[in-house]
């Protein structure tokens, strides 16, 4: 297995109380696998995925990533972060070539990668704008190209979409699907949005809270291109639907 | 602008009418409380051949350039080692939580009542109003850098970590530029401050300067010199808070700072 999460627990001491985040977590995940970590808020999917990405330390357990025990953050394993992390003084350009400085890229190749993966993104037109003049969408866009040029395996998103509108939202999502079958990245991607986690991955990782534990995991064969408005992909969402026991009993009669 | 410049005319004409009219009427004795134009011919007298008997032997624009060169000195100690001793002990927590009581300590001390301390330690001239300058200064930018610090938004610093930077890097390229609106506005206060206790560090430790001159008027009984001084300190005070306010908006525009704000994760 390439991410091996194996019994992981996590646990907070908050005012002299103990706060499980994780309980006894077990995952396994492939190399190029679209992984949605799904729950509602406090089910302990962000947390999961901070120590699969470095973040933090698991209390018990142990996570390895490609054979080696996950300590802290790597350069080849990059975070998307809903409120972007792009740092304001630095145009969208700098921002982008922000990863590859530490590499020791030479000046000239860091501008050639940066302006692809900034073409790549769709924003050729706004390299030398700032982030706060761009939309939220934009910006998030602006963080995928910084993550995406520094060439990691696996890129970590927590939530990149949720402070977006919904027609932005699917237009990134879109993006990120394409993104994952283009580029062939490992993905680990964390929301509550239940039709955004069909929409995107190959598994769905259902995560309950107090315990954060998880309760079930999907398989959604839905193939690369999907559409929201399909049978299959209504079917599919329903089943989750299920999981979370939020489908009513009765059955429905539809006239079409 | 051109409504501004109306206000400003507008308050001083009003300053000068209320000052002249309390001369006129009030009957006080004029060499207490002179009138504007007695502090006018005053301001002629101090710009030409400086302040009459006076021992220092210079006039204004010597006693300005004394006391900028003080002032500079000061400033830009008190600046550059604020800032970098706030930077380095922003980042490394522990180690300002021993440093911290101490400068609690001293900085309630107001930096006049070292005065005679530092006097006693380097006699007169250039050097206790330095260091009163610096002392004024240096604490509030100091606490001000570390707490700047403290605030940067932790996703700027999980992005640094994430991509492996060093500890160097991380505070030259994201902890210092995060943290630097923060900064730059307690230098911009700082300014004002370590003015103010320029002229109280001239009074008694120097020979030149402003604040001597304020003493020396006030030795020759020169009501009207001593307000011409103090309208002198008033204004290159204001100059300077303009100039600081002109450096800090043209960083916030070369930079890019300021507009945004990140919304805190819930």
């Amino acid at each position: 297995m390439y991410i091996e999460v194996k019994d992981v627990s996590i646990r907070y001491e908050q005012k002299e109380e103990l706060f499980q985040a994780l309980d006894h977590v077990s995952l396994s995940i492939q190399k190029g696998e679209f992984i949605c970590l799904l729950g509602p808020s406090g089910c302990g999917k962000t947390t999961l995925l901070n120590a699969m990405a470095g973040f933090e330390k698991a209390s018990e357990g142990s996570i390895n990533i490609d054979g080696q025990d996950v300590e802290q953050p790597d350069i080849k394993y990059v975070t998307i972060f809903q409120n972007y992390g792009l740092l304001p003084w630095r145009t969208v350009q700098k921002n982008v070539e922000l990863g590859m400085e530490k590499r020791k890229v030479p000046k000239e190749q860091r501008r050639q990668l940066a302006d692809h993966y900034i073409e790549l993104v769709g924003l050729g037109k706004f390299k030398q704008s700032h982030p706060h003049q761009l939309s939220g969408g934009m910006q998030q866009r602006v963080a995928i190209a910084r993550a995406l040029a520094v060439e990691p395996e696996i890129l970590f998103m927590d939530e990149p979409f949720g402070a977006l509108d919904a027609i932005t939202r699917m237009k990134l999502q879109d993006d990120v699907r394409r993104l994952s079958t283009e580029e062939k990245k490992t993905i680990v991607f964390v929301t509550h949005d239940i039709e955004e986690a069909v929409f995107l991955a190959d598994r769905i990782v259902v995560m309950t809270p107090n315990p954060g534990k998880i309760k079930s995991i999907v398989n959604i064969q839905l193939g690369h291109d999907r559409d929201r408005t399909s049978d299959e992909f209504i079917m599919a969402r329903d089943k989750i639907f299920e999981i979370f026991n939020m489908k009513s009993d009765r059955t429905m009669e539809y006239y079409i | 602008m051109a409504k501004s410049i109306k206000r400003i005319v507008i308050s001083f004409a009003g300053l000068l009418i209320i000052w002249q009219l309390a001369v006129a009427c009030g009957g006080f004795n004029p060499a207490l409380f002179p009138g504007p134009l007695k502090v006018g011919e005053a301001f002629g007298e101090l710009f030409t051949t400086g302040l009459r008997g006076s021992a220092s032997g210079i006039n204004l624009f010597g006693h300005m350039g004394a006391s900028m060169v003080r002032f500079l000195i000061g400033y830009f100690a008190a600046a550059f080692l604020g800032v970098v001793l706030g930077l380095i002990f922003g980042w490394f927590t522990r180690a300002f939580a021993y440093v911290n009581p101490v400068v609690q300590l001293i900085r309630p001390i107001a930096p006049v009542a070292w005065l005679p301390f530092i006097v006693l330690w380097v006699g007169i001239g250039n050097l206790p109003a330095i260091v009163i300058i610096f002392i004024a200064g240096f604490f509030p930018i100091l606490l001000s850098t570390v707490s700047a610090v403290n605030n940067v938004e932790p996703v700027y610093l999980k992005v640094a970590k994430n991509f492996q930077m060093s500890q160097f890097h991380t505070l030259v390229k994201i902890v210092f530029p995060a943290a630097f609106p923060q900064i730059a506005s307690s230098l911009h206060m700082a300014i004002g401050t370590c003015w103010i206790f320029l002229v109280s560090g001239e009074m008694v430790g120097s020979q030149t300067g402003l604040g001597f001159l304020v003493m020396d008027a006030k030795n020759s009984i020169r009501a009207d010199a001593l307000l011409a001084v103090m309208i002198t300190i008033g204004l290159v005070g204001l100059i300077l808070d303009v100039v600081v306010g002109l450096c800090e908006r043209w960083a916030a525009a070369t930079w890019g700072f300021g507009i945004v704000k990140y919304s805190k994760r819930g």
